[in-house]
């Protein structure tokens, strides 16, 4: 790779032992995906960050590299494994808050802005249309690429915290426009309404043509909430980077050659049968990926003058939260039992074993609350939610 | 016998090589406290991967798997070294983080000309394994 004069120094150990060795990675991924060069990055979301899943030895290596490590561009920071104000009310032990706030406290002392969301583009992490940038988070990088049209790869945590302290990424992938074209054609048939529906579609595509990038005609319109919660299902299920949908996302494409794969109304309802157990929700999660305020606004009107019957959880950013509390969604959601989750979701928080059957209108969260908690799942809408929610019962 | 690679993480380690046909995933497939394989079914499960030269086609699976081995370093039960056919993103971070040796892209392949048991070499920095 030809490296620029401060890169050098960077990797010879001029700039100290973090940027040393996040120049060491960035390098050695440049080779392995044949980058020439290395790209300054407008902006690093870093995943990683639920000492459920760093335990000591991450907390260990970014420890280590908080000694000398300084980020470079802004940075912002994924959930943690708990609300990093209120843990108690989320039933989170004394021993792993501890050790989670140590996680949060050495990303802190880089530089990197605890905001703990999924959801950079909600809090001001907002790259513009071609911008290269270096984010983890499966739907925040599909949503960045996609619905932004700005450029990542997939980043690690370890690689995108190595782009934050070098302001660094490895020119290969995603970044170049050859690798942005369209590789399959999907043409959907029947009219989505709901935020379920688009998971259901994302399932759908994601199990047919797997990280392929599509082109997706037929979807007449789509909304931002509609749009986050496709590119966390088609992300999860298909480890999807980056799709275009023909007259809603900005980059400029030629439909590719070839068949159509066609997604009618009977692949939906497969994949809605395959994230539906036979179970009655005893939890309820909204927020995956985290709440938009026209979400919370949704919610709350739902809620207003109920009580829940069930536990029930909307993950939300800390500061999205704040604005919800002032414009009065949160006192009404609150009011009715329910909790708002700053910092973490259930993805990401241990939960396993505390719930039998959980309800959600979010695909990826059905994926996760399975596979990472053991729960049986139950996908509708907002509506849906938050009726059983309230009554106990799924219908 | 000496095979040319590829430098993916610098350092030199020799020991005795444990090799396998099958991918490895370092978070949820090897145990990181005690340096054991427990994923089910795979070829190396109940085999202790401490202090060896680990041969394998590629990793696979969560990116956490960076982590791990470097949980493994500092538990000491970490390969002294690794061996790939074609190295991917999660285990060449989790090498230079941790710094264990590993080359892979040999001129011959690793899984049929290295074979368990045999004392081997690797030379991360000079991108080359001595058999």
């Amino acid at each position: 790779m030809k490296l620029t004069k401060e890169e050098q120094d960077m990797l010879a150990g001029k700039h100290g032992n973090a940027a040393k060795k996040s120049m060491e990675i960035l390098v050695a991924l440049g080779e392995i995906y044949g980058a020439e060069n290395m790209i300054p990055v407008f902006s690093v979301q870093i995943a990683g960050v639920s000492y459920h899943n760093l335990g000591d030895a991450g907390l260990d290596y970014l420890e280590e590299l908080s000694r000398d490590g300084k980020v470079r561009v802004l940075t912002t920071l994924n959930p943690a494994g708990m609300d990093l104000e209120d843990w108690r009310k989320l039933g989170i032990s004394e021993d792993f808050a501890a050790k989670q706030l140590k996680v949060v406290d050495a990303f802190s002392k880089m530089g990197v802005i605890p905001s703990c969301t999924c959801t950079p583009y909600f809090v001001g992490n907002l790259p513009r249309f071609g911008e290269h940038i270096a984010w983890s988070e499966s739907s925040a990088v599909c949503f960045a690429n996609s619905v932004l049209g700005a450029r990542t790869n997939r980043e690690g945590g370890p690689s995108a915290l190595a782009a934050a302290l070098t302001g660094r990424t490895p020119n290969y992938g995603m970044h170049l426009d050859k690798n942005r074209q369209p590789q399959a054609i999907i043409k959907v048939k029947p009219k989505l309404k709901t935020v379920p529906d688009f998971g259901e579609l994302g399932y759908a595509i994601g199990k047919k043509i797997g990280n392929k990038i599509p082109f997706i005609t037929g979807v007449k319109s789509a909304n931002t909430e509609q749009l986050k919660s496709f590119c966390a299902s088609i992300a999860t299920y298909g480890g999807t980077a980056l799709f275009h949908i023909k007259g809603i996302t900005p980059e400029r494409v030629k439909k590719p050659a070839g068949e159509a794969v066609e997604i009618n109304s009977g692949d939906l309802e497969a994949a809605r049968a395959a994230m539906n157990d036979d179970c009655v929700p005893d939890f309820v999660s909204l927020g995956c990926p985290h709440a938009s305020l026209n979400e919370l606004r949704r919610i709350a009107e739902l809620l207003k003058g109920k009580k829940v019957a069930v536990e029930t959880w909307i993950a939300v950013a800390r500061p999205v939260k704040e604005l919800a509390d002032k414009a009065g969604y949160s006192g009404a959601i609150e009011d009715a039992g329910a909790k708002l989750a700053c910092d973490t979701c259930m993805v990401v928080a241990p939960l396993k074993g505390r719930f039998k059957c959980m309800a959600t209108d979010s695909a990826k969260a059905c994926f996760y609350a399975r596979g990472t908690n053991n729960f049986k799942v139950r996908i509708g809408t907002v509506e849906q939610c938050i009726k059983a929610a309230v009554s106990g019962k799924w219908s | 016998m000496e095979l040319k690679g590829r430098k993916i993480s610098s350092g030199v380690a020799e020991g005795e090589a444990l090799v396998t046909s099958q991918p490895i995933s370092f978070y949820g497939g090897v145990d990181a406290d005690k340096g054991i394989v427990v994923e089910k079914g795979h070829e190396l499960e109940g085999k202790s991967i401490a202090g060896k030269i680990l041969v394998f086609p590629n990793g696979k699976g969560s990116t956490v798997g960076s982590y791990s081995l470097y949980r493994m370093k500092k538990n000491g039960v970490a390969p002294a070294a690794m061996v790939n056919r074609e190295c991917e993103p999660i285990v060449a971070v989790g090498a230079i983080i941790s710094s264990i040796p590993l080359v892979d892209q040999l001129e011959q392949d690793p899984l049929q000309a290295i074979k368990t048991g045999q004392r081997v070499k690797v030379d991360g920095t000079g991108a080359k394994v001595v058999l």
